[in-house]
């Protein structure tokens, strides 16, 4: 019995608990996109690199902040930041749309115009954040460490296996879940969430109803970029914050978005699971996990890993590839690109 | 400006950009920059290809550039035999079995009728394959890996001439292609955009990783060039009887027998230094001509045509009984036969793979600003989009500390804003180049030399 | 003084001239219903109503205003709804937010309206929170209308409600239509089934290559001997 609740304890602490908190900060980057995609029709190349812009401002204000002697008791203090900065980048993102896509909006350019658009925006804010801040890694997360400690953990239970519950990990999950439910809360029940969906649905017939476009895509904008800003900040303080890394999430979360069906919300939060649990269950060494649940006569000699680690990123984008092959919809049918 | 006198402008201020680098810095940097210059221009025609004449949107350059790479070292490497033995055989096996694997799954899914039973027989293929596979793999490759890690540990190539690899790395490169248009090709722009990223990730992913290849993160150097090497040269009698007749006006006036013997010891050297550069230039400027002469030729011909009018009435076309997705599928592995060709002569001129460098900021989306900037669906934009888009990405960090010198000596030296402003000099490339694209996409979206159709009177 | 007229319309859009020249009128309490073969201009002709294209010519006025420069979003405002042809419901959303949608410019109390429109068609009351796109073809095009109804217009504007739904749903819509009309709205039609329309109809005007050929009330074409030859099978 302990044997099996050791297993369930390793595989919780190295598979499931990293696995959810990478997954919401995944579910909250491919929300953006799939709204973006809705309403704009268009993936956008920059949102990764969105993510790295807002999560910088965080940064930036949150050294301000602890230079005044200002903190959130064992809260990390980029959450007092996080207002303020969400601000900030949807100022730039509707800055972007403003000199950017409006134009192309206006003469209704194809989609592949908008992707060219949106990697000249990538570029941009690639510059820009690494002018800004640089290139190295940076650690804002302060405040207490731990909600659980894995040595804490061994005492209380008695296992010999430690389960570890980062605070950053507790507040990604805790925060994820509120910003999703208050992003349904406003698509389902509010007007201009009605008038969101109605115009991702059939924009000829928004326009007959009078709703306005103009608008529709600016509140699209200012909560994609308030999402890019929380995922990011999330994923800055649960790891670190470095740009190039950012940049590089842009495929999981495509990935994401992919999977669960874009244009689709729920889908994007579902293929941000599944990306997340993908890379880690599939690149997590089983060894000591078989050792637990298997009778001695079976257990592995080898590392028991499916993959190796490096591999982790590149899980994503097979991931997607057979998405691709297999149903392009995506779980949630979403639009077909 | 007619569209010829527009396309001489251009490369005249082109070519006085490279001038002046040759007099400003030194005409050693600026061969450095005209050979880059030769690989991006002809890896911008092989998007060209793609985006120009048919309007894919190949957001994967980067993994055609890596998959020319790969095929330097695995043409050019001296084999590594003590790898070959304590691996090669456990690696064959292997192979044989992926393989059959591939085989029996492809028989699978032809001869069974779609359904559950299908899928359910197909995830055992793969599975009993996988697992059959994978035991001699990583014996192989554990074997492989430990044979003088710090000098080898991988199989090595074929020891042949660099050269040789310019056609593999096209052949690579096409065979990937082949892959991806079966996947890909069919889906919407955007849809095919994120795929061909994804897949040239799993490519350079796969470079990375893949040590007992390409030794992975431990790179391969030394790799043998297709042009002399300098201290060769410094050493030929040849070359220093032509370097004395070049240079004999400032010879002849050196003082004393000591003094010339020093001034000719530094004009060998510089000389071969560019001579080196100038073979390279040679080589690569043949190659660009040979892939822009057939470039030119085939958008003039009916084929051409018929690309051009499957990019601009797809569903007319298709209607015509022009088989789209074929076609698409053709100009997607010939442009990606290019890019792996320019791949190979990258790696060539560097004269080691690196596959931590890949990435795709530089290697697919500056690619991608090249053709756009310079002319989609005009070969020469694409050439002139990729000299300089390469000439601004390089000399973006010199011009912008120049300026950003003079800045600091109106704001006088040493505060921290100063120094910050110094870091970020080399990131104005990312931030310029953006913008720039912004603005060409908005305010001349066809290019500096627009698309050029000849009309038939 | 027609309450919506569109004179001596000409244009098309960006090629050659679909309409040349044709006139369409409509007054409030009356159904007007543009018939004609295939290739007309009657969906341009109410188009061109709605202001989706550019006229090189003629004029269109409500309520005796020249509403020429305004765009589609504006007449809206302006109380001219429009059923499309198609992809007429919001396939994703459910009946009720359909309506809700319809709505969105209002900021009076809706529900009462809400209220007439769910006794006008009871069947969407009772699939008041289904996904319209799971509706059958008739019930859709009824919450096509409803979402119409909702913006509270003086104008209603149907391209072709009819296409593709049975004969009964047809005979139900007209009946639909009819009620729609005593409450003082102006419709306007364009339809396919020619002679069930005019049966219906206080106008007709029968369009051939972008212009008037016949213009009447709808029994007079109806009786006219040439329209019947020509457009009603005999």
């Amino acid at each position: 019995m302990t044997e099996f609740l050791n297993a369930i304890i390793l595989l919780s602490n190295f598979v499931i608990i990293p696995a959810l908190s990478y997954g919401s900060q995944l579910a909250l980057g491919a929300l953006g996109v799939t709204l973006v995609f809705g309403i704009l029709r268009f993936a956008n190349f920059a949102h990764g690199d969105l993510m790295a812009f807002g999560t910088m401002v965080t940064i930036f204000l949150t050294w301000w902040l602890q230079s005044l002697g200002v903190s959130f008791g064992p809260l990390p203090t980029a959450l007092l930041a996080l207002p303020a900065a969400i601000v900030i980048t949807a100022l730039f993102a509707l800055l972007t749309d403003r000199l950017v896509y409006r134009y192309y909006r206006r003469i209704k350019a194809v989609p592949v115009v908008y992707i060219v658009a949106s990697v000249g925006v990538m570029f941009v804010l690639n510059g820009l954040v690494r002018i800004l801040i640089g290139t190295e890694d940076q650690l804002f997360s302060d405040g207490q460490k731990f909600i659980i400690h894995a040595n804490d953990f061994k005492q209380m239970t008695g296992l010999s296996e430690g389960l570890s519950f980062k605070v950053t990990q507790g507040l990604t999950i805790a925060l994820a879940v509120l910003v999703v439910a208050a992003l349904f809360w406003f698509l389902q029940r509010t007007r201009t969430g009605k008038a969101m969906r109605a115009y991702s649905d059939n924009e000829n017939l928004a326009l007959f109803s009078g709703i306005n476009p103009d608008r529709v895509v600016m509140v699209t904008w200012i909560i994609a970029a308030s999402l890019a800003t929380i995922a990011g900040v999330l994923y800055g303080l649960d790891k670190s914050f470095k740009p190039f890394i950012y940049f590089q999430l842009l495929l999981p979360i495509f990935a994401a978005a992919i999977v669960g069906g874009i244009g689709q919300p729920i889908g994007a939060i579902v293929g941000g699971y599944i990306v997340a649990f993908s890379e880690i269950a599939s690149t997590y060494v089983y060894r000591k996990f078989l050792i637990y649940v298997m009778p001695e006569s079976l257990e592995p000699t080898g590392m028991a890993q499916v993959l190796p680690t490096e591999y982790k990123f590149a899980v994503s984008f097979v991931l997607l590839v057979v998405v691709l092959l297999v149903r392009p919809t995506g779980i949630f049918r979403g639009k077909v690109l | 400006m007619t569209h010829r006198q527009r396309t001489i402008f251009a490369f005249s201020i082109l070519a006085a950009l490279l001038l002046f680098v040759g007099f400003g810095q030194s005409w050693s940097v600026a061969l450095v920059i005209i050979n880059l210059c030769l690989v991006s221009a002809v890896m911008a025609l092989g998007l060209n290809l793609q985006w120009g004449y048919a309007g894919l949107f190949n957001a994967g350059v980067m993994g055609f550039a890596a998959l020319g790479g790969v095929a330097a070292i695995l043409v050019s490497h001296a084999p590594v035999e003590e790898a070959w033995s304590a691996g090669g055989g456990n690696l064959l096996i292997a192979l044989g079995l992926f393989a059959l694997t591939v085989a029996v799954g492809y028989i699978v899914h032809r001869r069974m009728a779609a359904g559950n039973a299908r899928r359910l027989v197909m995830l055992g293929v793969i599975l009993i394959g996988y697992w059959s596979f994978r035991g001699f793999f990583s014996d192989a490759v554990r074997a492989i890996e430990s044979v003088d890690p710090v000098r080898t540990g991988f199989l090595g190539g074929l020891g042949m001439p660099i050269i040789f690899s310019w056609v593999v790395g096209g052949l690579f490169a096409a065979g990937v292609a082949w892959l991806i248009g079966r996947i890909a090709l069919g889906l919407r722009a955007d849809y095919f955009a994120i795929a061909t990223l994804g897949i040239s990730e799993i490519v350079v992913a796969l470079l990375k990783n893949e040590d007992w290849l390409t030794r992975g993160p431990k790179n391969v150097s030394g790799l043998k060039r297709p042009v002399p090497y300098e201290v060769e040269l410094q050493s030929s009698d040849w070359f220093i009887a032509a370097i004395e007749r070049l240079h004999a006006g400032a010879l002849s006036s050196a003082a004393s027998a000591a003094e010339r013997q020093d001034i000719l010891a530094q004009f060998i050297i510089s000389g071969s230094s560019i001579f080196v550069k100038l073979c390279y230039m040679g080589l690569f400027g043949t190659v660009l001509l040979i892939v822009l002469g057939l470039s030119v030729r085939a958008l003039n011909s009916p084929w051409g045509r018929m690309m051009r009018a499957i990019r601009d009435r797809e569903d007319a076309a298709s209607a015509m009984g022009k088989n789209v997705i074929f076609r698409h599928r053709q100009i997607f592995i010939l442009g990606s036969a290019i890019i792996g060709v320019a791949g190979a002569m990258l790696t060539t001129i560097d004269g080691q793979f690196t596959p931590g460098s890949y990435n795709p900021l530089r290697y697919s989306f500056l690619i991608w600003v090249m053709v756009i900037i310079g002319g989609s669906g005009n070969n020469l934009g694409a050439v002139l989009g990729g000299f300089l888009i390469w000439f601004f990405w390089i000399e973006a960090e010199p011009a912008s500390l120049w300026v950003l010198g003079h800045a600091i000596a109106v704001l006088g030296d040493g505060s921290a804003i100063a120094q910050r402003m110094i870091d970020a000099a080399p990131h104005m490339r990312q931030l310029l180049m953006g913008l720039t694209l912004i603005m060409v996409l908005r305010f001349s979206p066809r290019g500096i030399l627009p698309e050029y159709v000849r009309h038939i009177r | 003084m027609s309450y919506l007229s569109g004179e001596n319309l000409r244009g098309g859009y960006g090629g050659a001239d679909i309409l040349q020249g044709c006139s369409i009128d409509v007054d409030r309490g009356e159904i007007a219903v543009i018939v004609g073969p295939n290739g007309a201009g009657k969906s341009t002709a109410m188009n061109a109503l709605l202001g989706m294209l550019n006229l090189s010519e003629g004029k269109v006025l409500l309520d005796g205003r020249d509403i020429s420069d305004l765009s589609p979003q504006d007449r809206v405002k302006e109380g001219m709804a429009f059923v499309p042809q198609t992809n007429n419901v919001f396939a994703s959303m459910t009946v009720q937010e359909n309506l809700e949608m319809g709505a969105y410019l209002r900021r009076d109390n809706y529900m009462e309206t809400m209220d007439q429109i769910y006794s006008l068609f009871p069947i969407l009351a009772e699939k008041r929170n289904q996904a319209a796109g799971e509706l059958s073809g008739g019930q859709r095009q009824q919450v096509a209308v409803g979402r119409a109804l909702m913006t509270d217009p003086t104008v209603l504007m149907l391209d072709e409600p009819t296409a593709g739904v049975s004969p009964i749903v047809m005979d139900e819509l007209f009946d639909r239509i009819v009620e729609i009309k005593k409450a003082g709205i102006a419709v306007l039609m364009v339809e396919q089934n020619a002679r069930q329309a005019l049966n219906v109809a206080d106008r007709g005007f029968v369009l051939v290559t972008g212009e008037n050929r016949f213009t009447d009330t709808g029994d007079a074409l109806l009786a006219n001997p040439d329209v019947r030859r020509s457009f009603l099978g005999g």
